[in-house]
């Protein structure tokens, strides 16, 4: 489902000079797989994620989602695949305050064609627990309630890959597992592989597989 | 999820801002639309003035000037011209180029409103508008026989309080009341309004204009006692004024109209050296009204003694058309103009030029108003830029949040656009019967003209310009950023 090849990533400092931020030699990522991603502040964690996404453009390597090389498509071929095929669920929720609970899920599929589905939009938020708010704006939703708006709309496009970068760093414990929960639940159910990032031991200890990106990331042994 | 729709939900996000935005957008255009309305309705009255006939003829000088004091009773009539020259048009050499020929003769007003002496046929013949006949509100036209019969416009009957059956005396000169008052004419019939200058003009019998005190021209050498009599006449008008004055006082008009008319027609009688003859049969007046009252006892001047200010000529055929103002213009007499034209060259330089410069001015507030789209957007845009980036994570495209951005701008305009085209018509409404009673010209909330039309694509490329900028920085987010930096 997800293989990095030599995937290197650097930054341009203001005094030009380049700054490494990733070198991966290989990483995978199976068909259906959950794994949890830790490291400590600044190791790369979201630039990572950002290049598998197909946000950031690796300055070199093989980033193979589903298949395809999206290091080797152009941008708007990237974010057409991202569309089709990548979910995102951000640390800080980021739903949009002028839309409601179901506007934001339906926002996610506005930008594939032919996706837009007010059932499935529906059916997601009534899995997620939040089909009795649909019509709620973000700011009359709780934090855990935001969140769970934000795992629906991430996976309102079937993604084959879902991507969350902290999901729980905003909440307290009561709603990191149900968080959690929710996130693995619905990926198993839509065979969503999952990555997810974080740096709560507590959340990282539910998943099979942990990767430390310390011991992924090359770029950090040789800083 | 439409673009359309994300872009009207993200204006609702900002709903002060973007209210404030469209509402200035909104007084742009209703100024706009006012203009143009105002525009097309003061066209309209511009080129209905002077329907019905195709030439001016009057004395040789200024062409404008000849219009403006003939067809919008304005600036000063340039010279009178020989009455037989009037009857050339009527029976001479013209004549047979003539289908009408109605004289003018002006030089009087009352209480500000030009007072024009005429024929009858002027409200039988011609037309105010293409296919719309004078018609009396009140009363009915004057009779050529009545020579002190007066027919007045709508404006002048409502502003002078003049109705059926007053009496009123025109003040020597085209303006003011500071000048000699004359005889006494009476108001038969009361104009419908017909939106043209004439609403603002007193018609008055010419047989009976030319009866006035100084109308008359000087008769022909020699005429040694005519000049005792010129000489005379003040002291006569005097005493005719004091007759007029007296019979209205006591209330018994008729003889007071009788009376100034017996002392005109002695008056010009005399100056013409001809017998008054009284007939003192008042069993043909007919008592109904002054309307009625015939004064068949009053002579008219003699026509050597009378001139024309100017002659309304509608000609026979297009050919006419062509050569008469050749041959009347080849005399040294009079000049033939065409009203039409002068008047549409009148509205190019002067009106027009106005008008441009009001529309000019209202296209500029709206162009700032389109600024103001472009600023509000712009200064949103930092705020919104993680809104951006989320979209773009979604799967958005560069070019569909740049789209988005557009939309709004555009749909802030159109808003805008639409709420100034009601708040123009409705101006256009609240003002019309202001307009009704200055030009009278009916005007209404519907009231629409055609260039309205182009506000909606020009308020679209307006938006698109305006939005381009704030599209641009939003096509330039950059999204890694955007989503790493602090909500």
């Amino acid at each position: 489902m997800l293989l990095l090849k030599d995937v290197k990533k650097s930054f341009v400092e203001p005094d030009g000079g380049r700054l490494p931020i990733l070198n991966i030699d290989h990483f995978h990522l199976a068909a259906g797989e959950q794994m949890v991603l830790v490291g400590k502040s600044g190791c790369g964690k979201t630039t990572l994620l950002h290049v598998i996404a197909g946000i950031s453009r690796p300055d070199s390597g093989m980033v193979s989602v589903n298949g395809q090389n999206i290091a080797r498509l152009s941008e708007p071929d990237r974010d057409r695949f991202r569309a089709q095929h990548i979910g995102y669920v951000f640390q800080t929720f980021n739903l949009l305050a002028g839309f409601s609970a179901l506007e934001n899920v339906l926002l996610g599929m506005s930008f594939v064609a032919g996706r837009s589905d007010p059932a499935r939009a529906r059916a997601l938020l009534e899995r997620v627990g939040m089909g009795h708010r649909l019509s709620h704006k973000p700011a009359m939703l709780s934090v855990g309630e935001q969140q769970r708006v934000a795992v629906a709309r991430a996976l309102a496009n079937r993604p084959k890959l879902l991507l969350a970068d902290e999901p729980t760093a905003n909440v307290d414990s009561f709603h990191q597992q149900q968080i959690v929960d929710l996130v693995r639940e619905t990926c198993r159910e839509e065979n969503v592989s999952l990555v997810l990032v974080t740096h709560e031991p507590s959340v990282a200890e539910q998943f099979e597989r942990v990767e430390r990106l310390e011991d992924l990331n090359q770029a950090l042994a040789s800083a | 999820m439409s673009l359309w729709k994300i872009a009207w939900r993200s204006l609702r996000q900002r709903g002060l801002s973007s209210t404030l935005t469209g509402v200035s957008m909104a007084l742009g255009v209703a100024l706009v639309v006012a203009v143009l309305v105002i525009s097309g309705v003061v066209n309209e009255s511009f080129t209905r003035n002077a329907q019905g006939y195709d030439l001016i003829v009057g004395a040789k000088g200024g062409k404008l000037q000849l219009v403006l004091n003939t067809v919008y009773h304005l600036s000063t009539p340039i010279e009178n011209i020989p009455y037989h020259y009037y009857k050339e048009f009527t029976e001479g050499k013209f004549a047979s180029s003539v289908g009408v020929a109605i004289p003018y003769c002006l030089g009087d007003n009352y209480e500000g409103y030009r007072v024009v002496g005429t024929l009858p046929a002027m409200f039988d013949e011609f037309e105010y508008m293409q296919g719309r006949k004078y018609e009396f509100a009140e009363g009915g036209n004057f009779r050529a026989e009545a020579f002190f019969e007066a027919v007045i416009g709508s404006l002048v009957a409502r502003k002078t309080g003049l109705k059926v059956g007053d009496r009123f005396r025109p003040t020597h000169g085209v303006v003011g009341d500071e000048g000699h008052k004359h005889d006494a004419f009476t108001v038969v019939g009361i104009l419908e309004p017909t939106g043209t200058p004439n609403d603002r003009a007193l018609f008055v019998n010419m047989e009976g204009f030319y009866l006035l005190d100084g109308h008359a021209k000087e008769p022909p050498a020699p005429a040694a006692n005519a000049h005792t009599h010129s000489d005379e006449a003040p002291a006569q008008d005097s005493h005719h004024d004091e007759h007029a004055d007296q019979y209205a006082a006591q209330g018994d008009s008729h003889s007071a109209e009788k009376g100034a008319h017996d002392d005109a027609a002695h008056h010009q009688a005399s100056d013409a050296h001809e017998p008054i003859e009284h007939e003192e049969e008042h069993a043909d007046h007919e008592h109904t009204g002054h309307a009625d009252h015939v004064h068949e006892h009053v002579k008219p001047l003699p026509e050597e003694q009378k001139e024309v200010t100017a002659i309304l000529v509608r000609t026979a055929s297009p050919l006419a058309m062509m050569s008469l103002p050749r041959q009347i213009n080849k005399d040294s007499i009079a000049q033939a103009v065409a009203p039409q034209r002068e008047i549409a060259n009148l509205f190019e330089s002067i009106v027009g030029n106005i008008q441009w410069l009001l529309f000019a001015l209202a296209v500029l507030i709206v162009v700032v108003a389109g600024i103001g789209i472009m600023v509000g957007i712009y200064n949103s845009m930092s705020e919104r830029r993680r809104e951006i980036a989320v979209m773009r994570a979604l799967g958005a495209g560069r070019s569909t949040v740049m789209t988005v951005v557009l939309l709004e701008s555009i749909l802030l305009s159109l808003a805008g656009g639409v709420a100034g085209v009601l708040l123009g018509h409705g101006l256009i409404a609240t003002l019309g019967p202001l307009i009704v009673a200055q030009t009278g010209v009916s005007i209404g909330f519907l009231q629409f003209e055609m260039n309205e039309l182009a506000l909606i694509p020009g308020l679209v490329v307006l938006a698109t310009l305006a939005g381009f900028l704030p599209s641009l920085a939003a096509y330039r987010t950059d999204v890694a950023k955007a989503l790493s930096a602090s909500p």
